[in-house]
Formats: C-alpha cells, sequence, structure tokens
C-alpha cells in the first residue's frame, strides 16, 4: 500500500472504481442524447424524465405485476421506447423544418409535464426499490468492498454502449441510419422509409435512458425529480464530448465519470462543479469538444 | 443622410411605426393607473419580471441566441443587490447598480464563453454556466444559502425618497422598468440592431460583409446579461429578499416561457407574457399542485400552435408589427 | 335559597354568556409546500389537519367561525412573501401557518412582523426562528434543527453510540446540523472520528460511504435530509454497512422517507420526532380520521401535519379568550401565556422567543419482521423530556428572551 497526494492508494482504486460506475450512467445517457441528435437534431431535454420514467416503470412492474428487476431491464425500456415513439409521431416530427430550438423547447415543456404528473400522483419522496436477490452482497477485493450491483452496472452499460456503437458504425442498418442523417432524401429515393427509422431511432434513444433508469432503481433514489438534475450534467458531458461521434459520447461519459469520482476524494465539495467547470476549459481550449467535429 | 448619424433615429422608428407608439402608450397608461386597482406589489414584481423577459428576448428574438441559463444574471444581481443594501448599508441606487455590475461582468464572462459554440451547443453552455454558479451560490457564506438573504432594506432613494412608501416604491420601479425597456427599444432599432437581426437571419453571409459577428454577440449577451441584472437587482429591493430561486435552473426555464408565451421578438410579447405567467402562478398558488404541468402544457402548446406567441399572434392578425 | 342562589347565578351565567356569545371571526391560511419537495411533509395534509382542528374548535365553541385558505409557496421565497403580503393586506388574513422550507418561513416571518398578524411554522426547522430572527409575531412549532441534532446525538451517545462520523450536505443547513450534533455528541462524551461534506442533492454517496466505513465509527451521522439521505442510506445498504455493524443516525428524517426506502433498507436508523401517529391512542384515532379526510389511501400524517393541528387549536384558544384576533402581537403573549394542550402533543407551553416546547422521542425504525401492518415503522427507543430536547432559552441570542 502506498500514498498518493495522501490517500492511501486502496482507497484511491475505490474511487476510481466508484467513478466507472458513475461514468456509466453518464455514458448510457449522453450515448441516448447522441443518437437523438444526431438522426433527429433535436436535443431531447425529456431524456431526464425518461430516465426517470424507466426507474418508475421498474417500480410499478415490481408493484402492480410483480415482473422483478431481470424483465424489467428489458420490459421497461421496452414501455418507455414506445412512449418516446409516440410522442415523436404527435409532436416532434412537425418541428423538424423549424429552427432546432424549438425541439428543445418543446421536449422541455414535456420533461416539466412528466415530472409534474409524477410529482402529483406519487408525491415527491421517492418509491422503494432494492436490489435483486441474485446481485445483492458484494465482494471484497482487497482494496475495497464492491457490491454486486455495481459491478453488473458496470458491465451492463459498456456492453450496451458497445453493442450500440457496433451497430450504428459497423452495420448496414447503423450505415443506413448514418446516410439518412446526411441526406434523407437521397436515402429516401433508395426506398427506405426515413420517417419511421427516426421515429425508431428516437425511441431507441429513449429507451437506453429507461434502461440507465431501471439500473439506477436500486440503488439511487426512485424519485420524480431523479431526472431533472442530472440531465444538466449530462448536457455539460455531452458538450465536453462534442455530439459528432457516438464512442466520442460512451468514452467523455466514463471518462468525466472516474474525474468526478477523483474529485470526490480530494475535494469532495467541488464535485459537482467539476464537471462544468472542465466544459468551461474545453470550450477555451477546444470549442468542437474534444471528439466534435466543427460548431 | 448617413444612417449611423442620424439623432433623431429611434424618435423617427417610433414615429413611422405608430403602432408601436400606441401600443406603448396604452401601456405606459396602463401601468400608471392599475396600482389603484390591483395589488401594486405584485405590479411591481411583474414589472422585474417583463424587464427580466425583455432582456432576454433581446437574445432570442433579435440575435436567435436562445440562453438557457439566464437565471445566472438576474439571481446573482440580485444576490449583490441585496447584500449590498444589508450588510454594506448601500442606498438603494447603490445597490441596484451593484447588481447591475455584477451581472454585466457574469455576462462577459459567461457570454465569451458561450459565443464558442453555436445554436443548441451555445443553450446548453449557458444551462451548464448557471447550474455551476447555482452550486456556488448554494455553497457561498454570503448568499445565505437555502434561506436566502431577507429583510433587505428598501432605504431612501438618492436621499430624498421613502422607498417604504409603496407608492414612491411604485414608481421608481416603474421609471426604471421603462427605462430599460427604451434602452432596448433603442438598442432594436439601430444600426447596430440591424446587424444584430442580420446575423439571426444569416451569420455567414454578415461576415461576409465584414462584420466582426462575434464582437456583435458578444456584446448583445453582455447588455442582454446587464437589463436582467438590472431587473434581478430590483427585485430584491422591491420584494426585500433574494434566494436560491433566482439563480435556478426553473427561473431560466420560466423566463423561457414568458417569452414565448407573449411573443418571441415582438418587442411587447416579453411583458405581456410575464405578466400573464406570474398571474398564472398567483392563481394556481391557490391550487398548488399542477403548477409544474401547466408550465409544461403551455410550453408545449405554444411551441406546436402558437409560435407567435399572444403579441405576434395579435400583431399578425392586425397585420402590424409590435 | 340555594335554588334561588342558583338560578340567580344562571341567570348571570346567561347574561354574561350572551355578551361572550359575540361572534368571533378569524381568517386563516395553511401556506405550505403542494407541490414539490416537502408536499408529503406538509402539503394537501396540512389543510386537513387544519380543517380537522376548526372542526373540533368550532364545534366546542360555536361563536367562533373561522375561515380557511391554502396556498403553495412552491419552496419560493418570492412566491411565498408575495402570498403572505397578498393574505394579510388584501384577503384579511390573521395567522399564516405551517411552511416547510426555512427560507420562505424566515421571509413570512418578517412579513409578519412588519403587518402584526401571526405565524406559526410547523413545517421549517430552522432554529433561528427563534434566535436571532425571532420576533414577537412569530412562535415556532412542532422542531427545530437544535432539537433533532440535541435528541439524536445525546440520546444515541448515551445508548453506546460513542463514536460518530459525520455525512454533511455542504450549505448552511447541513452545516448547522452538523455543528449542533458534533456539540451534543462532545458534550455526552461521545467522540467524533471525522466528517466529509457533501454536494447538495448527490446522487452517488459510494465514496462518502467507502470514508464512513473505513472510519469504523459506530453512528454514521446523516447531516441532510430528503432524496440525500435516502440515497445514502439506500447505497449504504448496498455497502453493507448497517450489516458490519455501524448503524445510521438520520438527523432529519420523516416517514414520508421511511416510506421511500421500504423497512428492509432502513431498519436500524434512528431519528428523533416530536410526534408519531403510532404512539398511543389518540394520535391512532386523530390519524384515522385524517387518514378519511385527507382521501389518500396509504398516507400517514406526519409530525409537521400534527403541529398545524396543535398550533391552530392553541391559536383559537388564545383568540376566544382576548375575543379578537386583530393584533398579533397581543395574541402571541396571550399563547405564550397560556400553556398548551391538545389531544396530539399534550402538554407544553410557549417560550419568551416563541418557541414551543414539548417532549421528543428517540425513535427506532422497525425490521419488516416487526412491523405488523402499513405504517408500523417506529419504535420508541427513549423519550427526551421537554425541559431538555429544545435549546435553552438564554442560548439563542433572541433579542426577547432576555426580556
Amino acid at each position: 500500500m502506498f500514498e498518493i497526494f495522501g490517500i492511501p492508494s486502496t482507497a484511491l482504486f475505490g474511487q476510481l472504481l466508484i467513478g466507472l460506475i458513475n461514468g456509466s450512467f453518464y455514458a448510457l445517457l449522453s450515448l441516448g442524447l447522441a443518437v437523438i441528435f444526431g438522426m433527429l437534431n433535436i436535443i431531447n431535454f425529456s431524456h431526464g424524465a425518461q430516465y426517470m420514467m424507466g426507474a418508475f416503470a421498474a417500480y410499478l412492474l415490481l408493484q402492480y405485476s410483480g415482473i422483478g428487476y431481470w424483465p424489467a431491464l428489458i420490459v421497461a425500456p421496452v414501455l418507455v421506447g414506445i412512449t418516446g415513439m409516440i410522442v415523436e409521431r404527435l409532436f416532434l416530427q412537425w418541428l423538424y423544418k423549424l429552427d432546432h430550438l424549438y425541439g428543445l423547447l418543446l421536449t422541455f415543456g414535456l420533461a416539466l409535464i412528466i415530472e409534474g404528473v409524477a410529482r402529483n400522483h406519487y408525491g415527491s419522496a421517492g418509491m422503494p426499490y432494492t436490489v435483486p436477490e441474485s446481485l445483492q452482497g458484494g465482494r471484497n477485493l482487497g482494496f475495497m468492498f464492491l457490491p454486486n450491483y455495481r459491478a453488473w452496472v458496470i458491465v451492463a452499460s459498456l456492453t450496451i454502449c458497445i453493442a450500440t456503437w457496433f451497430v450504428i458504425e459497423r452495420t448496414r442498418l447503423g450505415a443506413y441510419l448514418r446516410a439518412a442523417t446526411e441526406n434523407p432524401s437521397l436515402v429516401r429515393a433508395f426506398g427506405i422509409n426515413v420517417p419511421r427509422m427516426i421515429t425508431l431511432t428516437y425511441g431507441f434513444g429513449v429507451a437506453l435512458a429507461a434502461f440507465a433508469g431501471v439500473m439506477a432503481a436500486p440503488i439511487y433514489n426512485v424519485s420524480p425529480q431523479m431526472g431533472s438534475e442530472l440531465i444538466i450534467v449530462v448536457f455539460a458531458v455531452v458538450v465536453i464530448g462534442g455530439m459528432g461521434s457516438i464512442l466520442g459520447a460512451i468514452v467523455t461519459g466514463f471518462g468525466l465519470g472516474v474525474i468526478e469520482g477523483l474529485t470526490k476524494v480530494f475535494f469532495p465539495e467541488a464535485s459537482n462543479t467539476v464537471i462544468f467547470v472542465i466544459m468551461a476549459i474545453v470550450l477555451l481550449v477546444r470549442p468542437a469538444g474534444l471528439f466534435g467535429r466543427g460548431g | 443622410m448617413d444612417r449611423a448619424a442620424d439623432p433623431l433615429l429611434s424618435v423617427r422608428a417610433l414615429v413611422l411605426a405608430p403602432s408601436k407608439t400606441i401600443a406603448f402608450v396604452v401601456m405606459v397608461v396602463a401601468l400608471v393607473v392599475a396600482p389603484f386597482f390591483t395589488y401594486p406589489l405584485f405590479l411591481m414584481q411583474a414589472m422585474c419580471f417583463a424587464l427580466f423577459a425583455c432582456a432576454f428576448n433581446l437574445l432570442i428574438g433579435y440575435v436567435g441566441l436562445l440562453s438557457f441559463g439566464h437565471a445566472l444574471y438576474f439571481g446573482w444581481a440580485s444576490y449583490l443587490s441585496a447584500y449590498s443594501a444589508k450588510a454594506w448599508g448601500f442606498p438603494p441606487e447603490l445597490a441596484i447598480l451593484t447588481g447591475t455590475a455584477t451581472a454585466a461582468i457574469c455576462g462577459l464572462a459567461a457570454g465569451s464563453l458561450a459565443i464558442r459554440r453555436q445554436g443548441i451547443y451555445f443553450a446548453m453552455i449557458t444551462l451548464a454556466l448557471a447550474q455551476m454558479m447555482f452550486f456556488f451560490a448554494l455553497q457561498a457564506k454570503f448568499t445565505g444559502g437555502e434561506d436566502g438573504i431577507q429583510a433587505v432594506p428598501r432605504g431612501t432613494l438618492f436621499g430624498l425618497i421613502d422607498l417604504h412608501n409603496e407608492m414612491a416604491m411604485y414608481v421608481v420601479v416603474l421609471v426604471i422598468f421603462l427605462a430599460g425597456f427604451l434602452f432596448i427599444y433603442r438598442i432594436v432599432h439601430s444600426p447596430f440592431g440591424e446587424v444584430l437581426k442580420a446575423i439571426r437571419e444569416n451569420e455567414p453571409r454578415a461576415i461576409s460583409l465584414g462584420y466582426k459577428t462575434d464582437r456583435y454577440k458578444l456584446v448583445a449577451f453582455v447588455l442582454s446579461a446587464t437589463l436582467a441584472g438590472v431587473a434581478g437587482a430590483t427585485k430584491a429591493i422591491v420584494l426585500q429578499l433574494a434566494s436560491l430561486t433566482d439563480v435556478n435552473w426553473p427561473m431560466s426555464g420560466e423566463v423561457v416561457l414568458m417569452t414565448l408565451v407573449g411573443g418571441l421578438g415582438t418587442i411587447f410579447g416579453p411583458i405581456v407574457g410575464s405578466f400573464v405567467i406570474l398571474l398564472m402562478q398567483y392563481k394556481l398558488a391557490i391550487v398548488g399542485e399542477w403548477v409544474l404541468v401547466i408550465q409544461g402544457v403551455i410550453f408545449v402548446a405554444c411551441v406546436l400552435l402558437f409560435r407567435r406567441g399572444i403579441v405576434g399572434e395579435l400583431a399578425n392578425w392586425l397585420r402590424i408589427r409590435l | 335559597m340555594k335554588k334561588t342562589l342558583g338560578l340567580a347565578a344562571l341567570a348571570a351565567a346567561l347574561a354574561c354568556g350572551g355578551a361572550n356569545a359575540q361572534q368571533v371571526n378569524v381568517k386563516i391560511g395553511v401556506l405550505s409546500d403542494m407541490s414539490s419537495l416537502y408536499s408529503d411533509i406538509g402539503g394537501a395534509g396540512s389543510v386537513v389537519a387544519a380543517k380537522l382542528a376548526i372542526a373540533d374548535f368550532t364545534k366546542a365553541n360555536p361563536n367562533v367561525k373561522v375561515e380557511l385558505i391554502s396556498g403553495d409557496h412552491q419552496n419560493k421565497p418570492d412566491i411565498g412573501s408575495q402570498l403572505a403580503n397578498q393574505w394579510y393586506d388584501v384577503d384579511k388574513v390573521d395567522l399564516i401557518i405551517d411552511t416547510p422550507n426555512s427560507g420562505v418561513a424566515l421571509a413570512v416571518s418578517q412579513v409578519t412582523a412588519t403587518k402584526n398578524k401571526i405565524f406559526i411554522v410547523s413545517g421549517a426547522a430552522a432554529s433561528d426562528l427563534t434566535g436571532p430572527k425571532c420576533n414577537a409575531n412569530t412562535i415556532h412549532w412542532t422542531y427545530d434543527t437544535w432539537m433533532l441534532a440535541n435528541g439524536t446525538g445525546k440520546a444515541l451517545v448515551k445508548t453506546g453510540g460513542d463514536t460518530w462520523f459525520f455525512l454533511t450536505a455542504d450549505y448552511a443547513f447541513g452545516h448547522a446540523l452538523e455543528r449542533d450534533t458534533m456539540a451534543a455528541v462532545e458534550a455526552n462524551g461521545g467522540k467524533v472520528l471525522g466528517k466529509v461534506r457533501h454536494p447538495l442533492n448527490t446522487n452517488d454517496f459510494s465514496s462518502f460511504l467507502l470514508q464512513a466505513q473505513a472510519s469504523k465509527a459506530k453512528i454514521i451521522g446523516l447531516a441532510n435530509a430528503g432524496g440525500d439521505t435516502i440515497n445514502a442510506i439506500k447505497q449504504g445498504a448496498e455497502f453493507g454497512i448497517v450489516k458490519g455493524g455501524q448503524k445510521f443516525a438520520g438527523l432529519l428524517v420523516f416517514a414520508s422517507d421511511v416510506n421511500a426506502l421500504g423497512l428492509q433498507t432502513a431498519q436500524g436508523l434512528t431519528l428523533t420526532e416530536t410526534w408519531y401517529w403510532d404512539m398511543n391512542d389518540a394520535n391512532r384515532a386523530w390519524t384515522k380520521r385524517w387518514q378519511a379526510e385527507r382521501g389518500a389511501a396509504g398516507k400517514f400524517p406526519t409530525m409537521v401535519q400534527a403541529g398545524v393541528y396543535s398550533g391552530i387549536t392553541h391559536y383559537l384558544k388564545a383568540v376566544v379568550a382576548l375575543k379578537s384576533a386583530a393584533d398579533g402581537k397581543a395574541v402571541v403573549a396571550q399563547m405564550k401565556k397560556t400553556p398548551t394542550d391538545d389531544a396530539l402533543f399534550g402538554k407544553g407551553t410557549i417560550r419568551a422567543d416563541g418557541r414551543k416546547v414539548h417532549d421528543a422521542y428517540l425513535l427506532e425504525v422497525k425490521s419488516p419482521a416487526e412491523s405488523k401492518y402499513p405504517g408500523d415503522f417506529y419504535k420508541v427507543k427513549a423519550t427526551i423530556p421537554a425541559a431538555e430536547a429544545f435549546r435553552p432559552l438564554k442560548d439563542g441570542n433572541c433579542p426577547l428572551a432576555s426580556g
């Protein structure tokens, strides 16, 4: 055991690992935002609310249908994803021809509605949801006690992130998606149903948010406001990473999680502002974002 | 005649736009008469928010920049105005100036960072910066944290006018509001304002014409922040308190809502919007539970169906420009 | 002879009674958080409590007519202050009650003093309300930060929890809780092994919990509230904190928070409250009435809501004694002169600084096995007598206290 800056190395490695866990949520959420922005050119402000919907869906599925955590991991994102697709058909599709800012405003309004309704119905204190039996407990890694659930979070989000990246960058479906972003009319001319792809893409992005929500439910308080604070930090993450690439969103999310984790050790009071400070620095040095292409 | 050198430009603009003059006169008359019919404290608060919304509208309506973190300037001006009046014993005029200066400095710092990106990114950066300053306000000692700065003395303006007198306070707020409004009007109807609108319409073309658009945008940003600061500083004196609510992101969202409802890009829109939203908040305060949802519904409805806002629709219907 | 005297007395009484039976009109406003963070702690439940208090009182005193309004301050001091001004000036409200959120409460307290009305704070915690910011028109009812800190700190140290580690929310409220609890712990022979400050509304406590775990303190004091407390405890369960032998002390925890955690996670949590629905038959009976009126299934009244009932009852008694509600200071003086006695809080007094004093209770959250029915959250570990529960009058720095 050795010390770095006065903190024992065991504590440091422990915090690094924890930072990765936090980073998982940032990565999942910024991935969803990047996917939606890449395809629709809309900043989905309701992403935080949809993350909350995922967590609530998990709670409700357990409460009323006895559907536990494992099935909820699939069912909840699908359900919330479907609501996302409905939102896209009902509201978003009218905005594509307008200034991008209207999309931001609309999804902001939707976020208010979703949070308000949830709060009216369920109160603000939060709903109970526990770690599933199979993942309870943990193992002593020597330098820290790692709860099994936390290990699962890292594994699951890495898997989903890599899978998403793979589909978008390396498969034919992903190629269609990327082409449709660049030149929708041309892609349409090839006979591909672009509006349907857009709807499905939005649904998928929303499902990603909901998936993060289900993963959060056992460890974070399931409350109506769980998404709104988080979403602003995710915006900062996205600005830092630049929305140009999927890989960028993933790497930035994990990386910032680690940095935030380290800040909690050395300078805990600043741990909620460190990401914003980094954002300011990145803006000064590399305005397009670390992985971005142009403004 | 060289437009830039025409000192009567604003007068001419007013005269040539009779609809706006009429609207202005109506507004002034209404505001002068209103305190005899409505609770003056509510009106004063509404005017502060109206100025805030007008300042915000300067950026979005005329430059095309959506600042989603405008509460930063409003709130920090409010804090400094309250603190200087309470802890340093500043008279109200100095307190308001202190608050305004704070907002200007914050605007300069934030603007120079945010201008580096466009459109959506710009909005997200302003939001993130505002959130960072919110956390700072939360932890700083002088802001009083959750409790805020309370019992701010209203003081005596210029050593002459005792602002504890409601009517005196009202007149002062009215003057500040009208001055701010006319200042914005002057900015918008000036060569500088024309360049701003050109940037909104087509920035690459403005650059190709030789305008240093970044500089124009920054100046507009600072002006907008400063005027938001005037609103915040005045509000602190009127309500005699400054709190975290003023710097938090829902406040930024509210000013967007007020402007959207009133009419983006119209000069009178934000004023109407702010009165409407504030009234709604108070009426709903009795019911309470649905405020957030209703605000969200209004947002969605405005964006989808009602993009011109109240004043915009009115102007469109009457075929005038407001 | 006796009969004549009796009749004369009766006639005299009736005559006096006739004079006393003049109508007394009072208007009460419940200013609370109806829609956000504190809506479960106060909110609509407080309005229900107020209705019950008014119904009970007017039944016994039919010559009193009480009008009730309510409003949502939305946790914004601006709106709270504005509403208070409007209610006093325009709507002619005499008493404002409840107000969770210390920022709003402080603002309303100022307005109340300026307009010489009355403000009974049931929801907010800031001990400053009876300290430097006290005034002759404000009464602080149910609880405050000092009582919470002292109650939990002292009681835990005395029952063996003598080493502490603090998890503190990094803002004034958290600091105040930490400071007061630390003082109580050290004054009673305990030791503080360490502390860490976390930002308000932190999602992830893992790194802070690791530090708490490493300190091996017997008690981990949570100097925070709401979502932060819930997250800390929830994640503490993940890291096996309680299983490892350490205990959590919640310095500001309400039954709604325990509900959010679920008993499995919250069991063993120690906290202090001044009222719990299941403590005696009177409380239980009142709770049934409250639930019927509230209409929302599965909810239980909090001490804040009980405080609203208690506060209004005592206020109305004072108004009847003075026959008018007009002079705020006079009514408050009357309330301070008369000892309190109501179905929920029992006997108590109101001090010169506006602090209502009553017993407090150290409670521990039951395990799921011990909980026999919904709402059966706590077991009462100790009673802290009123004389010890609240900050001594002389320590508060309230200008009224030295009078």
